[in-house]
């Protein structure tokens, strides 16, 4: 049964291995659910033991490759938490609609559904002919799902769900067609997205924006490296900003808790104070 | 490894599906105040951000019952329930974490998930409970609970709304006591008093 159970110390040398030779550092990604995901890829790629995955990630770069995806690419969907794009739509646009030119982060995003998600809410308020949405992630082919903006149609009733739960008037099959098993997103929600592969743990700063958007990715990361996330967001915000969590994330006891202030404790949303 | 740094507290986890919010309530009831152990639940729950479980736990006893967020202390005296639509993990002896990857027996949070992190962090320090439900999760996670040396409990399934999870657990010899659920708040009373 332990073959299937990887140890601390084997946990320790793959991710030595991953930083040595690919230059990726998990070495301030939470344990446990690191191990949680080297043990399912040992089982799901049928290794026989841990040596086996380690030789094949020493040699094999196209499995490296597989083992970054497997082990980084997250769950989304449109709209996920209805109720937090509902306090967007009605408390956060209405407020960032001021600008003259609205810039948004949508940080480690995955395959791209909440990137979709908001370009449909600035265009329904008047606002996506004057906004840049800056998609990034650590994933090549998670950015490149979000250049086509093409998503499983499978997913489709879901998503109509949480986009009228959202707050959402219209007939939400506007913003698609359909070909064959895929849903593909209007072009003209895909002009406003800028993408690009985007490492938090070792990449820095690129813009100031209005709002930020990080869910469900710090809950991968130690307190260390979440520290350094948040601060490298706070760089990355404008004074009044916005910053997005997952629902169950929460930046109470972290260095920049000071700086910013929660409008609403019901919603894992921050303002930046100063 | 782990558990000689965390000394004998005991680690009580326990996972339940269909029809074992009774029982549940039954062994949260019967738990010591104030209580030396960690209490750690796992539930299948609808998809919602509700917090109905947490406060129907909180009126059968005084100690205090947290739907956990991630990177939560885990403190001995607390009960823990796992938030839905996401993993629960051990990152520390004193520190969770979450994990929202794909559902595991079309769960999250899934009962195996948790068992395992929970065995792999306090080994022998684990008291395994699964109880009634109607899906396989939790079984190969208590028997992972007693490969790691922890103790491990089961409903009996005679005395189990939806018998087939115990069950699946029971057939994989890994289960050290089959227990009515009625008894079980007492039996739990019993080895967290030590």
């Amino acid at each position: 049964m332990d073959a299937n159970y990887i140890n601390d110390e084997q946990l320790d040398v793959l991710l030595n291995e991953l930083g040595s030779l690919y230059g990726y550092d998990f070495t301030e990604y939470a344990r446990s659910s690191m191990k949680r995901r080297v043990n399912r890829l040992l089982i799901v790629d049928k290794f026989t033991d841990f040596d086996g995955l380690l030789h094949t990630i020493k040699n094999d770069a196209n499995y490296f490759r597989r083992f970054v995806e497997e082990i980084t690419v997250n769950v989304t969907e449109m709209y996920r938490d209805p109720a937090t794009f509902r306090a967007i739509r009605e408390k956060v646009l209405p407020d960032i609609a001021t600008h003259p030119f609205i810039r948004i982060w949508h940080a480690g995003c995955s395959t791209g559904e909440e990137v979709y998600s908001m370009a449909i809410m600035l265009h329904e308020a008047n606002l996506l002919h004057k906004s840049l949405i800056y998609a990034t992630d650590l994933s090549a082919m998670a950015i490149e799902n979000i250049k086509q903006g093409v998503f499983p149609v499978s997913q489709l009733g879901k998503d109509t769900e949480n986009y009228i739960a959202s707050g959402g008037k219209r007939d939400f099959s506007e913003y698609y067609t359909v070909k064959n098993d895929t849903a593909i997103f209007n072009q003209n929600l895909k002009t406003k997205i800028i993408t690009a592969t985007h490492n938090l743990v070792s990449d820095s700063s690129f813009n100031e924006f209005q709002l930020i958007f990080c869910r469900n990715v710090l809950i991968y990361f130690n307190k260390n490296l979440q520290d350094r996330v948040l601060s490298l967001f706070d760089a990355s915000l404008e004074k009044l900003g916005y910053l997005v969590l997952g629902t169950k994330e929460n930046i109470r006891f972290t260095k920049v808790a000071a700086k910013f202030a929660q409008p609403d404790n019901t919603q894992k949303i921050w303002r930046k104070t100063w | 490894m782990a558990e000689d740094m965390v000394g004998g507290c005991p680690v009580v986890v326990i996972g339940g599906s269909a029809g074992s919010l009774t029982v549940l309530t039954g062994i949260i009831g019967a738990l010591p105040v104030p209580l030396a152990a960690k209490i750690i639940i796992v539930l299948h729950r609808k998809n919602t951000n509700d917090v109905i479980l947490a406060a129907l736990l909180s009126r059968k006893t005084t100690l205090p019952v947290r739907e956990v967020e991630d990177k939560d202390e885990l403190l001995p005296g607390c009960i823990y329930l796992a938030p839905p639509d996401y993993h629960l993990l051990i990152e520390t002896p004193d520190s969770f974490s979450l994990d929202s990857s794909d559902r595991v027996h079309y769960s999250r949070p899934s009962i195996d998930v948790t068992f395992i992190s929970v065995a792999d962090m306090f080994g022998a320090s684990v008291i395994g409970i699964l109880l009634s439900g109607s899906n396989s999760d939790g079984a190969k996670g208590l028997e992972y609970i007693k490969h790691r040396g922890g103790t491990t409990l089961a409903q009996d399934p005679l005395t189990a709304e939806f018998a087939f999870m115990p069950q699946q657990a029971i057939n994989l010899h890994c289960v050290d006591r089959v227990i009515d659920g009625k008894e079980l708040g007492k039996v739990v009373e019993g080895m967290v008093q030590g």
